[in-house]
């Protein structure tokens, strides 16, 4: 955390600098700002910062890629005639996790191809998900768990 | 001249903003049930105004805009899923009748129609029995 205001800093700094305040300026100046914290690593201590910097950024390009997908998918759906799907609720099994990480992935769910979160039960271990086409539930199951939970308590954790 | 390359953009993003906000009114009209219609709103709504906040700030320029702007779209993709969320759920519970083509329904009885609370689902992703709930609650989709 230290490191990201830090980073943030130097974005700013650099900003000032070029004496252009845009947001352009600042994301080069974040980038650049990464880069020379990168480098003087040994000097400040290694820090989960700069993998964790990464993993965010490759689960956000993920997510919306995701979400361009969903949402052709779902103009598909809207045009092709409504015999051709296959929808379901099917339970989806969680691991433990806190209020925060559960809503994010009830979130990132509803809004990724297919799927949309109805309900979490009272315990917080099952998501009940409305999917679009459910071939075989326990696929479906496998593939929300290993696609997007897996993925989301990475980034999280 | 780079007003103009901005204004491109700024166009692109906005008519595939409407397109997808017509997508979610098509949508809405044409899909079976309650939670298909809410598959077809959720993601194309939040999307299509998403694109649209998106072109506001690529045509102005401005990092008070685009702060603002990145605000608008992070609340609106943190609090539209739930908002869509808790419609599907209130209208599980008021009994609004699924599509029949659906293929599976495990949350079918496992709603406490008293408290509202909602059971696990027995043993890791077993598919649960609608006849094994016993005298449970009736499940609220079978409600005419």
């Amino acid at each position: 955390m230290r490191i990201f205001i830090a980073n943030l800093m130097l974005a700013f700094l650099w900003a000032l600098m070029t004496g252009e305040f845009t947001v352009g300026s600042l994301g080069v100046g974040f980038v650049f700002g990464y880069v020379l914290l990168w480098f003087i690593q040994p000097l400040i201590g290694k820090s989960v910062y700069f993998a964790k910097m990464i993993q965010i950024i490759s689960f956000l390009i993920f997510f919306i890629k995701e979400l361009i997908v969903a949402n052709l998918r779902v103009a598909w759906h809207v045009v092709t005639p409504s015999s051709f799907f296959k929808p379901g609720i099917v339970a989806v099994p969680l691991e433990e996790q806190s209020d925060l990480e559960a809503t994010l992935l009830a979130n990132v769910l509803t809004l990724t191809p297919g799927s949309f979160s109805v309900d979490i039960s009272a315990d917080r271990r099952t998501l009940y998900v409305h999917v679009m086409d459910v071939d075989d539930p326990e696929e479906t199951r496998w593939e929300l768990k290993e696609q997007y939970e897996k993925r989301l308590l990475e980034v999280l954790r | 001249m780079p007003a103009a390359i901005n204004e491109i953009i700024a166009c692109v993003f906005i008519l595939a903003g409407t397109a997808f906000s017509l997508v979610a009114a098509v949508g809405i009209v044409r899909m079976p049930d309650l939670f298909t219609r809410m598959q077809a709103a959720a993601k194309t709504g939040t999307l299509g105004v998403g694109c649209t906040i998106l072109a506001v700030a690529i045509y102005y320029a401005d990092p008070g805009v685009a702060t603002l702007a990145a605000l608008v779209i992070l609340f609106l993709f943190l609090t539209n899923p739930i908002a869509a969320h808790m419609i599907a759920r209130a209208g599980y519970f008021a009994g609004v009748p699924i599509w029949e083509h659906t293929v599976v329904d495990e949350l079918k009885g496992q709603y406490d129609k008293q408290t509202h609370t909602l059971k696990a689902s027995d043993g890791t992703g077993a598919l649960s029995d609608p006849d094994a709930s016993g005298p449970g609650p009736q499940p609220p989709a079978s409600e005419p």
